[in-house]
């Protein structure tokens, strides 16, 4: 319980001091009287700053894809229903009926995989969407100006809108099991966030070599299969032995399903601390070296695509 | 005055691979890493065989440009295809990055490179509205505020919740362009994208920018081919040519220039024979002096061409055709018409056409030369020679009137009398 109180203070106050600084960016670059300097070898100066700028832009690009994508099919939200379902019934099948792996505590195993399932859905989606966010948008890139991380973000944050479907199908399983919801389910966001955090450090790396190399997108496909089978969704992480539990926990998307189970389900679950570290620090270096990465190659995208 | 864009030994390299296959202009992962097997294969195999790297083949798309642009000016980039032009626009809105040089601009950028950037067929033309705005740099709150008038120029009122891919390519256009052209931004930069619309809207969009540069002196960049176009709605222009600027200055003697450059392609390799005639030059003589290229509006002007014959014609018809330079005829002087008649004697002859009053105001004009013999034999020679005209008396008297005195005058009297 500490914990959550503190988690919670840092994260409300590290928000509001990002807004006070952001804020007194803006005001500084405005009284500059916004003078544009490009200048062989550095990046536009101006760069933090004019993703500030482009903050619309951002919405508008998500809100577009959001727009276009649930336009055109008929079949959108009862796909983004169907799809964890039928998921979550294999995986029960597979791992709780044949390999007969043990739940946490007396939670139903479907509700124990579903709980994972809505993380990791969303994080592959992500991956997806981003991957060919750049190529896809192409014409935008040869012919206007604009921070080109906005792309990957915004169609990585288009598929929080599938996750939002599913986690209500969630709650009604919640309802129907009668498995009562917890305190901790305020720290779910947290969670979300960290998820995001993950996709977009992904995103931008594969985003940006897919610019370059074009048949990257085929590796796709494979990681993300991959990914659902090393990463805890058929299964409790508490089956992993203890002494490789930290190392496991490199794969952020463990702290990740660890967190959503621990909110959804409650004393159920026995969260790993050391394992949540573990994934929050393998996030940052995920994210930093994305961004790295993405800001290194960002340059010649008009050039390559 | 402080200067709005400055330019300072830019410069853009791009490296053309001669390996890469036709038809695929992207890098495959699996390329990348056969090749690099390959390559360090061969080593371990021949350690001492030295590997060449596939040909690389720099291109200077862009070398040492220097260029300063006050607030307010409006200038015009004119170049031939491949010029660098375009490179030089998207340098200047950031989409790419330049090899070498600085560039420092004061003042929010608008730039508009290709109309209707962003646009999803999916969504209705409001919805587009707000997002194309959004790509090029506006706030919602901005694009709310102009909604209406965006919506009354590109004259979309009755489509306005139609998805865009109901839209014909005109409509697009124009709401593409009414988007761009409300941007509050103290420079602007244009590419061709007047090209396409019809003449009625390219003359709306034109006077909207002639408007905005006006009031609110914004600096405009302008990329056209339309030396007309260019000539109304600039004042300043440069021309390129293979990556670099050949001309700075005024924007008349820079279509000037660049109809020159013009010429030295168009004559080059051209034939100018036909079975039994060659034409072999042709000269401009006025006040009894030869001028290489440039006449003096409203004075006597005379076209000399060299024929040469290889057996006697009689009774040749001669004419000779001034155009602009976007092709359309302004003068047709023929034998035909002055009941002249021509005879070539086997051997060079020269034929002279007398002209009382070069009627043409100043500009750039294009000659043709056509010449049919009694047997049919024809000699057709397109833009043989470019023609410079510069205003003399009577044209600098007008000048104040040039927008209404149109390209030529007529020898004409006045008089009045009391009744």
């Amino acid at each position: 319980m500490k914990y959550l109180k503190n988690i919670m203070y840092a994260f409300i106050s590290t928000c509001y001091q990002c807004h006070i600084l952001l804020t007194r960016i803006e005001l500084t670059m405005i009284k500059k009287n916004m003078s544009t300097i490009i200048e062989a070898g550095h990046a536009n100066r101006n760069y933090w700053y004019d993703l500030w700028r482009f903050r619309e832009l951002f919405l508008f690009l998500t809100w577009r894809d959001i727009l276009v994508r649930y336009k055109q099919t008929v079949f959108g939200i009862l796909w983004s229903v169907l799809r964890p379902v039928m998921t979550m019934l294999v995986f029960t099948f597979v791992f709780g009926k044949i390999a007969r792996l043990p739940t946490e505590g007396d939670v139903p195993y479907a509700l124990l995989v579903f709980a994972a399932i809505l993380p990791w859905q969303m994080f592959s989606n992500a991956l997806q969407e981003s991957s060919n966010s750049l190529i896809g948008n192409e014409g935008l890139i040869s012919k206007v100006y604009f921070p080109r991380i906005i792309l990957p973000i915004s169609s990585i944050i288009t598929s929080a809108v599938d996750f939002c479907i599913s986690f209500v199908v969630f709650l009604a399983m919640m309802i129907f099991w009668g498995v009562g919801f917890h305190i901790q389910l305020l720290l779910l966001p947290l969670f979300v966030f960290l998820s995001l955090l993950t996709a977009i450090g992904a995103g931008l790396v594969i985003s940006a070599l897919n610019v370059s190399f074009r048949d990257f997108r085929y590796i796709i496909p494979f990681i993300v299969q991959f990914g659902l089978y090393v990463s805890p969704v058929g299964f409790s992480s508490s089956v992993v032995p203890e002494k490789w539990r930290l190392l496991y926990s490199l794969n952020p998307m463990v702290g990740v399903i660890d967190g959503f189970r621990w909110c959804l389900l409650g004393e159920n679950v026995q969260f790993y601390w050391p394992g949540f570290w573990a994934s929050i620090a393998a996030v940052i270096v995920l994210l930093y070296s994305g961004l790295k990465i993405f800001r290194g190659m960002e340059r010649s995208f008009a050039d390559k695509i | 005055m402080v200067a709005s864009i400055r330019i300072e030994n830019l410069g853009k390299k791009y490296i053309i691979e001669k390996q890469r296959q036709a038809g695929s202009n992207y890098v495959s992962l699996r390329d990348v890493i056969s090749e690099k097997v390959k390559s360090a294969g061969k080593r371990i195999l021949h350690p001492t065989q030295r590997i060449l790297p596939p040909t690389k083949q720099e291109f200077w798309a862009l070398k040492d440009i220097n260029l300063e642009v006050d607030q307010g000016d409006k200038l015009a980039i004119i170049g031939h295809n491949g010029a660098g032009k375009s490179t030089l626009l998207k340098l200047l809105s950031c989409i790419t990055e330049p090899t070498a040089g600085k560039v420092t601009m004061n003042g929010r950028i608008a730039s508009l490179l290709e109309v209707g950037t962003g646009f999803h067929p999916e969504l209705t033309g409001r919805e587009n509205i707000f997002l194309n705005g959004s790509i090029l740099g506006m706030s919602q709150k901005e694009i709310r505020c102009k909604f209406d008038e965006i919506v009354d120029f590109a004259g979309v009122e009755t489509f306005l919740d139609t998805p865009v891919k109901r839209y014909s390519s005109g409509m697009r256009m124009r709401l593409g362009f009414a988007v761009a052209a409300h941007l509050d931004s103290e420079i602007l930069i244009v590419d061709e994208v007047l090209a396409v619309g019809d003449a009625a809207f390219q003359k709306k969009c034109l006077g909207k920018m002639d408007a905005v540069s006006k009031s609110e002196g914004r600096t405009i960049l302008f990329v056209s081919h339309n030396t007309d176009i260019v000539q109304s709605l600039c004042n300043k222009a440069i021309v390129m040519r293979k990556g670099s600027v050949i001309f700075e200055g005024d924007v008349r003697a820079g279509v000037d220039c660049y109809c020159q450059s013009i010429k030295e392609n168009n004559t080059d390799g051209k034939s100018h024979i036909s079975e039994t005639l060659e034409l072999t030059g042709v000269e401009f003589f006025q006040d009894g002096n030869y001028e290489p290229d440039t006449v003096i509006e409203g004075k006597p002007f005379q076209l000399k061409m060299i024929v040469r014959a290889n057996k006697k014609h009689s009774d040749v018809v001669v004419m000779a055709v001034i155009q602009k330079l976007s092709g359309d005829i302004q003068a047709f002087l023929s034998t035909d018409i002055s009941h002249s008649v021509v005879n070539l004697a086997e051997g060079n002859n020269q034929v002279t056409c007398f002209v009382d009053d070069m009627p043409f105001l100043s500009g750039t004009y294009s000659i043709t030369i056509k010449l049919i013999t009694k047997e049919g034999e024809k000699l057709n020679v397109p833009d043989y020679k470019i023609l410079f005209i510069k205003d003399g008396v009577r044209g600098e008297a007008i000048s104040m009137y040039r927008k209404w005195a149109g390209e030529a005058l007529i020898n004409h009297y006045w008089e009045s009398e009391s009744i």
